[in-house]
């Protein structure tokens, strides 16, 4: 055998020889394809007991604290198709730390990805504070507390409920409801200078689109928008609002990235992944970011971390971390039900309860990563798709997912749940 | 300058570095492969107007190139935005990132 093996011409350099095999990477839809037709379109969904419409049919199995994630997962693990979401904190904390904990979980179980809720806590009070939230929705949820009588005692009987929930839910039809029905979040990671140029103007193109026929959306990622805030500021819908927003900036400024950095932050943001794909300065990627929320729409609100919009629809802006899994576990709380993400370098994020749609422009992480990349927009680059086009082609992903179509990343088992926790506990 | 077609990506009008606005000191290449002594076609997104630069240095994809001779202090511009300052002397058709360049907000 030759020393120097070629395949296709290409000497292998890793493990991984020749080309990858048919990355199922959705092709861009012809303009000839694309509905303008956005205000009738519609979506098969669950209509939930408060109206609102999910497009996945979860019984979750909700840990309130780091100490009950054994028992859920052991209820899920016996009960299959129901899903545990284990996470790390709930206990000792306090203050606003702890509104923003309750918040966020009474939130994913009132999301209406949800069916039903069985919710497990070291103790009753708490647990069914949580019950008690969820419970306003409608929909059906029960609680245990394991002190007095231990996990296999609680396991059982939480197990005899999954079980009922489960049969009950899986017996609930899916029905055509507008598209106008879904709230529709956005978040972008591992951003690269094609972020900017395409996946993000193609959320926004979207966002121009469906929200003046009365969809909710959402951005976040408070520290992202350093450099973008003369430009974000002036996107609010009236000017108390853009006050509001500017102070949950310079709060985010002043108390989390100035009382914390050890350093000039150039290492974290950009990250060494954005700065691999290109971003060379916090500016740069905060505009590049702001073409998630496109040119026509402005927010009406800025929501605390978890907080589910009120003043109707349109677009949002939520105080977050810009760490993918926080922030998209937040907005699954504000109860989004769909999320859309561009990604430049490739970020494989998912949500337990939020189907994740990746968008990227980036032709070689659509060629190395297309297994995590569900609306491939490279055309964008080449010039041989136009932004509008784009926009179509996500809007078409959106109504495929909400009517059933697994994610790349649901596919891939991501179902990152990440806690928000603003300091230590008591 | 007039583009030839050679100097068009793959021939067919694809081009190998986007600039955002009139207004940018810096394009971005968005092909592979972009090597040194290249002339490179490039679109401007904003209104669609084409250019070309001479690429002095390799541009890895997704990262930029300098379209005016910099000097130390300029404003890095992108978006027709200010995205930072440049702290090395660059000149036109060179890498642009973080060994030249830094924010001016931490």
């Amino acid at each position: 055998m030759s020393e120097n093996i070629t395949i296709n011409g290409e000497s292998p350099t890793n493990p991984f020889v020749g080309s990858a095999p048919d990355q199922l990477v959705t092709p861009a839809l012809s303009a000839d394809r694309a509905s303008s037709d956005y205000a009738n379109a519609t979506v098969m969904g669950w209509r939930r007991e408060n109206g609102r419409v999910g497009v996945r049919n979860h019984v979750v199995i909700l840990p309130l604290d780091d100490l009950s994630n054994a028992a859920c997962e052991a209820v899920a693990n016996s009960v299959k198709g129901t899903l545990a979401l284990p996470h790390a904190y709930g206990r000792l904390q306090f203050g606003e730390d702890l509104e923003i904990h309750f918040r966020t979980l009474i939130g994913i179980g009132s999301n209406p990805n949800v069916a039903a809720v069985v919710v497990i806590g070291i103790e009753d009070q708490w647990t069914n504070r949580v019950v008690e939230g969820i419970a306003k929705t409608g929909k059906p949820v029960v609680g245990f507390g394991i002190e007095g009588h231990g996990d296999i005692a609680t396991i059982a009987k939480a197990s005899y409920q999954a079980k009922r929930f489960l049969q009950w839910a899986t017996e609930l039809q899916r029905e055509e409801c507008p598209i106008t029905d879904l709230w529709i979040s956005t978040k972008c990671g591992e951003s690269d200078t094609t972020t900017g140029l395409s996946s993000c103007p193609t959320v926004g193109n979207m966002y121009d689109k469906l929200i003046p026929h009365g969809i909710y959306g959402v951005f976040g990622e408070t520290s992202e928008i350093t450099g973008a805030e003369h430009l974000c500021k002036d996107r609010a819908a009236s000017p108390e609002i853009a006050d509001k927003w500017y102070k949950m900036w310079k709060a985010y400024q002043d108390d989390v990235i100035e009382a914390h950095k050890t350093d000039d932050l150039s290492d974290s943001q950009p990250t060494k992944g954005n700065i691999v794909g290109g971003l060379t300065t916090i500016e740069e990627k905060a505009l590049g970011n702001l073409e998630k929320i496109g040119h026509e729409c402005t927010y009406i609100d800025a929501l605390e971390p978890a907080e589910a919009p009120a003043k109707g629809p349109g677009l949002y802006f939520m105080d977050t971390s810009s760490a993918a899994a926080e922030c998209v576990t937040l907005m699954a709380a504000a109860g989004y039900v769909v999320h859309t993400f561009p990604t430049g370098q490739g970020n494989v994020i998912g949500n337990p309860i939020v189907p994740v749609i990746k968008i990227s422009g980036n032709p070689r992480t659509v060629r190395t990563m297309g297994e995590h990349i569900d609306v491939d927009v490279s055309g964008v680059l080449r010039r041989d798709m136009t932004i509008p086009q784009a926009g179509d082609a996500l809007i078409d992903m959106i109504v495929r997912t909400a009517n059933g179509r697994l994610t790349a990343a649901e596919s891939l088992g991501h179902r990152e749940f990440v806690m928000t926790k603003l300091y230590r506990s008591a | 300058m007039s583009a030839n077609q050679e100097t068009r990506g793959n021939g067919d009008g694809i081009p190998h570095v986007l600039a955002h606005s009139p207004k940018d000191n810096v394009a971005v290449a968005v092909v592979e492969g972009l090597g040194a002594n290249t002339q490179a076609f490039g679109v401007i997104t904003e209104d669609n107007s084409t250019f070309e630069v001479f690429v002095k240095s390799d541009i890895p994809i997704g990262h930029k190139v300098a379209l005016v001779d910099l000097k130390t202090g300029d404003t890095l511009i992108k978006y027709g935005q200010d995205v930072g300052r440049i702290v090395a002397d660059i000149a036109k058709g060179e890498h642009v990132h973080v060994h030249n360049a830094k924010t001016k907000r931490w």
